[in-house]
């Protein structure tokens, strides 16, 4: 472990690629895959930032050079953590979806972080790259409240459907029940 | 409800009412039903108000084509009218649905149509909850997630929060938490073979893998204070050293389990009825498992030799000499058998842990990350000053983001974490195994009867806490 630390301090520990340009019209799975070199340390993940317009393509790139899963997406409300690093070129929204990909073959995880705002929290979805996002991204607009554009049943999951508010927004509360310490008075 | 039990018959008319009113006062009575039971827009609805791709995804047709669309929709019969259908529901206060979930079942005579797994019904806002308490508070929370196997939620947590913190585990903190973890797969997997049992009628197995399960969480006990949520794992290293004479009680409990393992096999594996039951039955290929982002022992049932473990190993399990058990057709009974044996693998870990257990210490001796010695309080004011700061204010994290996964008895169990430099993590997402693995369930029920429903829910072995959060 002694090594992987000490490389993950040297600071190499992402590959960080810059956001593709959206004129682009098709973006070859070779020129929106970010280098991926086979890095001994398997600890450590590649970092992606792709535009909000690319994302999918991105995604879809990346199944097609060989990340077979979906490991994980979910969402976070940066709301008051707005100055938090990110590569120059990606300017911070309040919004980030982030997704885990993993190739079983090359053994390799590659982590898609894509900024979202807060005027319009739509993104688009993978559902159709990666069938088992479908109640991933339904729990990220359950708790966070992005929308996943082209999902084919957006709608809450964990929460009942009529709860107002997307509770791991920053902005929202968390629920308390007030304690007593002292022993009701009686009725008389 | 006594107005809706249905003893009047539909068309029964009431003094001074016409047909008609009759019909309507049916019909209103009956959408008053339905709207106290609905789920709304979650729940299962009718053919005719599903949208296609929804429709498609609820028979389970996930495969893709080599250009990309799903596989033949034509297979879907989506023309089906819906009045030669019924939609049942099953849970979610169902005994065999373990724990709160909620399934609702389009059928066809016998045959399972769609499926809609409904959740929810355990969310306590854990994740919410994660971001309120310290790094030292958070692993009694996410202890709570997965409540057959505590310890491997307290683990992700640890390690994400350890990564963070760019602290080195000392070898033996790293050694005691792959054998308590090995442990909990143990015990984890010996209550699926046991409620598995239970759910396919073989109420002796039920008491048989209890009373297995029993010895480990008597060990966690010993060794921890608690036989579940045991919060032992925590960042910088585990809660106290392992008891005098752990290494007989383990030798014990290897050398006991390893046998009734045996003991399973007479039972059930080569039971005719258990075979019947079991084979052929909800199966699932590699292909869909992997689009369906399902892990553990459902993928490797279906012949993907894919466990963490192994493949991307984290603690110590490099180091260890043990097997990946893979199955061949991904049905039920190749989900049983790849448990059964994972057992007998943990069981070969856990003597070779027992073994190579490493002198030193149990956790880090940063005093900045772990609490100083009892007795140290006594004699330093230093000591109890870093006492005092860990259980207020906690130790700070640095920023960052990190996603670490462990393999579960459920599957890949990930944590993805986010500082912004305080106490308490930014954001804590747990990527739980089970939620994840349920999207399999359409697909393994489509085509099979009610009756195999019972068994391969019992198969995919969901636990809600993790499920629900």
């Amino acid at each position: 472990m002694g090594a992987d630390r000490a490389r993950r301090r040297a600071g190499g520990h992402a590959t960080v690629t810059g956001t593709t340009p959206t004129t682009a019209p098709v973006a070859s799975p070779a020129s929106v895959l970010p280098e991926v070199p086979r890095l001994p340390d398997r600890l450590v993940d590649q970092l992606a930032f792709p535009r909000r317009e690319t994302y999918k393509q991105m995604v879809a790139a990346f199944r097609a050079a060989g990340f077979e899963l979906c490991a994980d997406l979910c969402a976070v409300d940066y709301l008051s953590h707005p100055g938090r690093s990110l590569p120059v070129g990606v300017s911070a929204e309040r919004f980030e979806v982030v997704v885990n990909l993993l190739s079983l073959s090359a053994r390799q995880r590659v982590r898609i972080r894509v900024q979202v705002p807060e005027s319009d929290p739509t993104v688009d979805s993978i559902v159709d790259v990666y069938p088992g996002a479908d109640s991933m991204e339904r729990e990220a607009f359950d708790m966070v409240g992005i929308i996943f554009g082209g999902h084919p049943d957006m709608t809450r999951i964990l929460m009942p459907e009529d709860w107002e508010g997307h509770p791991l927004r920053k902005d929202y509360g968390v629920g308390r029940v007030p304690v007593q310490f002292k022993e009701a008075p009686g009725p008389r | 409800m006594s107005e809706h039990d249905h003893t009047h018959r539909p068309d029964e008319v009431h003094e001074g009412e016409t047909p008609e009113e009759a019909a309507a006062r049916y019909r209103a009575e009956e959408e008053a039903l339905i709207a106290e039971t609905s789920e709304g827009v979650q729940g299962l609805r009718s053919r005719t108000t599903t949208s296609a791709g929804e429709l498609r995804q609820e028979v389970g047709a996930v495969l893709r084509l080599p250009e990309g669309g799903y596989v033949d929709p034509a297979d879907i019969d989506i023309e089906r009218r819906d009045d030669e259908t019924t939609i049942i529901n099953m849970g979610p206060q169902h005994p065999s649905t373990h724990g709160v979930l909620r399934l609702m079942l389009e059928l066809d005579g016998e045959t399972i149509l769609r499926t809609k797994p409904i959740i929810g019904y355990l969310h306590t806002g854990m994740e919410k909850q994660g971001e309120e308490l310290t790094y030292v508070q958070g692993s009694t929370n996410v202890t709570r997630m997965d409540y057959l196997s505590p310890l491997h939620n307290e683990l992700v947590f640890s390690l994400a929060a350890e990564a963070l913190l760019d602290v080195e585990m000392p070898p033996r903190a790293t050694w005691i938490r792959m054998l308590m973890v090995e442990l909990n797969r143990v015990s984890s997997h010996l209550l699926w073979v046991a409620t598995n049992g239970g759910d396919l009628g073989s109420t002796s197995m039920l008491i048989y893998g209890f009373r297995e399960r029993e010895m480990v969480l008597a060990f966690f006990e010993k060794a921890t204070g608690l036989r579940m949520n045991t919060n032992y794992i925590r960042p910088g290293g585990v809660a106290a050293d392992l008891p005098d004479g752990w290494e007989d009680d383990i030798e014990i409990i290897c050398e006991t389990i390893l046998a009734r393992t045996y003991e399973y096999d007479e039972l059930i594996t080569g039971q005719p009825i258990f075979r019947e039951r079991t084979e052929a039955v909800g199966n699932i290929s590699a292909e869909e498992a992997l689009a369906l982002s399902v892990t553990g022992p459902i993928l490797r049932s279906t012949g993907v030799p894919w466990d963490l473990r192994r493949t991307m190993p984290y603690l110590a399990y490099d180091k260890l000499d043990f097997d990946v058990i893979v199955g061949t057709y991904g049905d039920n009974f190749d989900r049983y058998s790849v448990r059964l044996n994972e057992i007998r693998e943990s069981i070969k870990m856990i003597r070779q842990i027992a073994h190579m257990m490493p002198p030193g210490d149990f956790r880090v001796q940063d005093r900045k990350v772990t609490p100083p010695p009892r007795a140290r309080i006594d004699e330093s004011m230093e000591a109890l000053i870093h006492h005092f700061k860990i259980f207020t204010e906690g130790f700070r994290v640095p920023e960052g983001e990190v996603y670490v996964a462990v393999e579960s008895p459920r599957g890949e169990l990930g944590c993805y974490m986010v500082s912004d430099g305080t106490s308490k993590p930014f954001r804590m997402h747990i990527r739980a195994p089970s939620f994840v693995n349920l999207q399999a369930l359409p697909l393994l029920l489509r085509g099979g009867t009610m009756a195999d429903a019972v068994a391969v829910i019992s198969s995919v072995d969901p636990v809600m806490g993790e499920v629900d959060r």
